[in-house]
């Protein structure tokens, strides 16, 4: 039915972004050229881990990091694993059957400090997260509290940014973990990470009754930050941080978890003694050399892309609200990604919206049960406090380095008509 | 049924569902029909309802309507029941009432597994829209 060589609009771009030429042309010498082990001590090795080495360096100027900070992964689900699980496990040990003292540790210098608990009467370990973070974070949270931590979820208000306030109110003595997304995938709300950091900080420091010392970290799952928001490590405050290359314009099952010096993770995966044992395996060098290439051309280009992607979306959101009736924006107007737009098309349903816009050649995606294996309605939208309608209207355009105005233009122009259809033989009219 | 485990429709769904037979638009008019039927989806929140004009001499369905507020599938399954139900005259209530999901599903080429349930939706709609029917008779 559609018709072959068809100009598609892609704005999934928070899905997953194409790959950047220049990128995938940095790439090319390691897949056949330089294929050596960068474990090996002879020249093909030696190669690879030059390679490797400048690509962490990259990564970690980019960051404003160490080198030896920069772990590499197979992307952003992992990267949130490794950092939630891998701190969970390292406290877990402290935490031993009703035992006072659990473990001993060394700090940086190698002296023994012994690690206590509190006598106090919850000795749960406690992560703090919200209730609207990538299913990444959401489901290694349930699990860990499977098997006995404890969990809060925090509200994201109807504008879909946490409060600060409500970071600082939700930490115990025995919280070891603070998670929460830089910005929101769905919705693109930026989160106030600076600000969360600070309270974190804060309560570090005091002192007083924590469980174990040192502790909460503080990780933030920063996969759609790169090439509009600052993800300077030392501004941000953050001790954590989680990026993904598919969404940098990188390659896909590339990514990194940038973990301060001095913290301590447990391993999900055993083996060699790769990224300090922490994420053993051969390196994926092609891969790191394309995710170090891909972020630092969104670094380089930050400043045009966000002012060029900020006037289009907001282009885009404004002529979708005032030429289509019953349309409302989702998450805060300012407090959001450059290239993203969320908007809920009452008494239409998305999955139907979606592929009557995919027949016009342009792709997006929505936050309907309908689309969803398990039938549920987006967990972001519910989480804004709005009722399932909402979200069963809820189309997501991500803006990308590719798109033109004259895209936008054409959604507008075949937008109204879609909608127009599916509500003209919808039995619903909600207010 | 092909493609049940794949997230594809078949020919026949889109074709269906991009030029959907057997709508309804807009509220009814006045004795357009003789009953309705309205079924919410406990799975995803969607909602169909079935419109009947029913000859009372002979129990036949002289115009079947529909509207849904649902996904590719649900505006599918309504415009092909409908379709199957007024494509060779006008059928007898209990003729109707036999068609299964699994035969919307059957007549569409197919419905990825996990979009079965909405083939459920419309005929459960059409099936209180007879109750609503016989009820009123
Ligand atoms: S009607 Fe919701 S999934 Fe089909």
């Amino acid at each position: 039915m559609k018709e072959k060589n068809k100009k598609r609009i892609y704005l999934d771009h928070a899905a997953g972004a194409p790959l950047d030429k220049r990128v995938k042309k940095a790439m090319e010498p390691y897949f056949m050229d330089v294929f050596g082990n960068p474990n090996a001590i002879y020249k093909e090795g030696l190669e690879a881990r030059e390679a490797l080495d400048s690509a962490r360096g990259t990564v970690a100027e980019v960051l404003g990091a160490k080198a030896d900070e920069i772990i590499f992964t197979s992307g952003g689900t992992e990267s949130d694993n490794l950092a939630i699980l891998g701190v969970a496990n390292e406290v877990k040990q402290f935490y031993g059957a009703g035992g006072k003292f659990a473990s001993l540790r060394t700090d940086k210098t190698g002296n023994s400090t012994e690690v206590k608990l509190s006598s106090s009467s919850s000795p749960s370990p406690h992560i703090i997260t919200t209730k609207f973070e990538h299913p990444a974070v959401l489901n290694a949270c349930k699990v860990l509290e499977k098997s006995g931590f404890a969990a809060t979820y925090l509200d994201v208000g109807k504008d879909g940014v946490v409060n600060p306030k409500d970071v600082a109110k939700a930490l115990r003595a025995n919280t070891v973990l603070v998670t929460i997304m830089y910005a929101n995938n769905e919705i693109g709300t930026v989160q106030p990470i600076r600000e969360i950091a600070k309270v974190i900080r804060k309560f570090r420091k005091a002192g007083n009754g924590k469980a174990i010392s040192g502790y909460p970290f503080f990780h933030t799952d920063a996969c759609q930050a790169p090439g509009y928001l600052d993800f300077n490590v030392e501004r941000l405050g953050v001790d954590m941080l989680t990026l993904n290359g598919s969404k940098i314009y990188g390659p896909k099952g590339s990514g990194v978890l940038y973990m301060k010096r001095g913290i301590k993770i447990i391993p999900m995966m055993h083996g060699g003694e790769q990224e300090k044992g922490l994420r053993p395996g051969t390196e994926n060098v092609a891969g790191i050399v394309g995710f170090a290439a891909a972020l630092a051309l969104c670094e380089r280009e930050k400043e045009r892309e966000t002012k060029r992607l900020t006037a289009l979306r907001d282009y885009l959101i404004k002529n979708v609200l005032n030429k289509i009736s019953k349309t409302s924006l989702n998450g805060s107007a300012t407090e959001r990604l450059p290239n993203n737009a969320n908007i809920t098309f009452l008494d239409a349903e998305g999955e139907a919206i979606i592929l009557y816009l995919d027949n016009e050649g342009i792709a997006c995606s929505t936050g309907s049960a309908c689309n969803s294996a398990n039938l549920e309605p987006s967990h972001v939208i519910t989480a804004l406090g709005k009722p399932h309608e909402h979200a069963h209207g809820a189309v997501r355009f991500t803006l990308g380095r590719n798109t033109t105005k004259k895209d936008i233009d054409f959604v507008l122009k075949v937008l109204p008509g879609i909608v127009g259809k599916l509500r003209s033989f919808s039995p619903t009219s909600i207010i | 049924m092909a493609d049940v485990d794949k997230w594809v429709y078949s020919n026949i769904v889109k074709d269906h569902f991009m030029h959907p037979r057997g709508f309804l638009v807009g509220a009814p008019k006045e004795g357009e029909f003789d009953a309705e039927g309205e079924v919410g989806s406990p799975a995803c929140g969607d909602i169909i309802r079935i419109w009947i004009k029913v000859d009372k001499a002979t129990d036949r369905i002289k115009d079947i309507k529909w509207q849904t507020w649902g996904c590719a599938t649900a505006i599918a399954s309504a415009s092909a029941f409908v379709e199957m139900i007024m494509k060779n005259g006008d059928m007898k209530i209990d003729e109707a009432l036999k068609i299964t999901p699994t035969e919307i599903a059957e007549y569409l080429g197919g419905l990825p597994s996990r979009k079965f349930h909405c083939s459920i939706l419309a005929d459960k709609a059409f099936k209180k829209a007879a109750e609503n029917y016989r009820a009123n008779q």
